[in-house]
């Protein structure tokens, strides 16, 4: 399972003002690994999250992807941010493009792709979706779940080596949360690298290779999700449990 | 009364044009350049560099919370004095016109720029695209949306606040109505023709604000 390490954080803070988010993090994430990061909100779940790709530049410490070192301010971030894809608990798809042109865009502008290059890939990941038949209305058209779907292979359109979740069924009405789930679950089965923040604690358990549980800023307890689960040890993983379980 | 207003627009019909013709000068001059440089102070309001920060806001501050006649004065009184050629009067009120405008103009476009979620902004940047491309392609068309509308009112009450330029006796359509007046003695029926017109422009005005407006937001239905 454990073949190379893809990200790799050390010693990360991060504050804002006086309150201190994350608390000197040090951890790898290794390729085709997926990881799912529990534990109660404002724990720093989601800041660890967008500290990976840099959305939220950390206070001190270093991100390195494929051992390059994201904090570096000579680094070119975008570059390295199309490799790794990111989708947000409010999806935040752009409400002024179609959505096939929501897909196309960026590998278009950014990877020089042809219209027809970059309008086929998009077409076969939304059969993949099942999204074909939306492939030219607005997303106000869309429900929250085909929103979500289309946020997540917008971003497989740059051919991520790394998938962010954050918390990406949060916002859905509860019929939605499947169909979602059953994408991301498609993405672990098919060698995807996957972080993802959830509060879903049964889908955590299926799917992962590795569970984080993070309480006040720490990645307090982590491994499989037999061992969390069914042992944890922490007793802040034991109260926390005990409360969603 | 409706006899004399027909008889005196009959009577003094170009006095009216001549000032109709100053007003729409006025106001397309003001808009032309108030939309110009409002927009580069809303760019350097919003440019991360605090120094920039400070010396807009208190530009848009100042011009928005005093009365926009003082400013006429001011610049009508100041402006002769600084520059080493001869400046008219319209000229100085032409200039006050657009500085005062330019801070609205700032304002609206800023809020409009501000009011793009910034949700937005992340899932462009997380995909890799540059901040460049972000602006152009995420920001500024979902900003736009914000924008018109609230210019398109700014537009109307630029035509209106024109009729201060009178004051100063530049030739415009309030201007125009002081004339006929003071020639006639007409006062209600004078002042009658000039706002008639008025409205003419600034309904037609808000017609084709509508108009643009709806042709904008047709693509996202």
């Amino acid at each position: 399972m454990k073949d190379k390490e893809l990200i790799r954080v050390e010693g990360l803070n991060k504050s804002f003002g006086n309150l201190k988010v994350l608390n000197d993090i040090t951890e790898s994430i290794y390729d085709r690994e997926v990881i799912s990061i529990i534990g109660p909100s404002g724990s720093g779940k989601s800041t660890f999250l967008r500290c990976l790709n840099l959305l939220e530049r950390p206070t001190s410490g270093k991100v390195y992807f494929e051992g390059i070192d994201l904090s570096d301010k000579r680094v070119n971030l975008d570059k390295h941010r199309q490799k790794i894809g990111m989708v947000f608990q409010l999806f935040n798809v752009f409400p002024h493009l179609k959505v096939i042109d929501n897909i196309t865009l960026t590998p278009m502008l950014e990877k020089k792709m042809t219209k027809e290059e970059a309008e086929k890939k998009a077409d076969e990941l939304l059969a993949r979706v099942g999204l074909t038949d939306k492939r030219d209305v607005y997303p106000t058209k869309l429900s929250g779940g085909q929103k979500q779907r289309l946020a997540i292979v917008r971003a497989l359109a740059m051919d991520p080596k790394v998938m962010l979740f954050d918390e990406p069924t949060s916002a859905l009405d509860p019929e939605m949360v499947k169909e979602v789930l059953q994408v991301i679950r498609d993405l672990a089965l098919s060698g995807m690298t996957i972080v993802i923040v959830t509060h879903e604690m049964r889908f955590a358990r299926e799917v992962s290779d590795r569970v984080m549980f993070m309480s006040d800023g720490v990645i307090q307890e982590q491994g499989t999700p037999d061992e969390i689960f069914n042992n944890p040890e922490n007793i802040r993983t034991i109260d926390f449990l005990s409360k969603v379980l | 009364m409706i006899k004399t207003t027909f008889m005196l627009w009959n009577k003094y019909n170009y006095v009216y044009i001549d000032g109709l013709v100053g007003t729409l000068w006025l106001a397309a001059l003001t808009v032309f350049a108030a939309t110009i440089l409002g927009t580069l102070i809303a760019i350097m309001k919003l440019s991360k560099i605090k120094v920039l920060d400070v010396i807009t806001s208190a530009y848009i501050g100042v011009l928005r919370g005093t009365p926009i006649l003082l400013q006429l004065y001011f610049f009508w009184l100041l402006l002769p004095k600084i520059v080493p050629f001869d400046l008219s009067d319209t000229t100085c009120i032409v200039i006050a016109l657009i500085v005062n405008a330019s801070s609205y103009v700032a304002e609206v476009i800023r809020a409009g720029i501000q009011a793009v979620d910034k949700g937005q902004v992340e899932a462009a940047r997380s995909l890799g695209l540059s901040s460049s491309n972000t602006l152009k392609k995420i920001i500024l068309p979902q900003a736009i949306k914000n924008i018109l509308p609230a210019l398109g009112n700014e537009y109307i009450s630029i035509v209106k606040q024109t009729s201060l330029a009178s004051v100063f006796f530049v030739q415009e359509l309030t201007t125009s109505y002081r004339s006929v007046q003071s020639a006639t003695f007409l006062a209600i029926p004078s002042l009658i023709i000039a706002g008639i017109i008025y409205l003419i422009v600034t309904t037609v005005l808000t017609k084709g604000i509508n108009v643009f407006e709806r042709r904008l937001q047709v693509n996202e239905r």
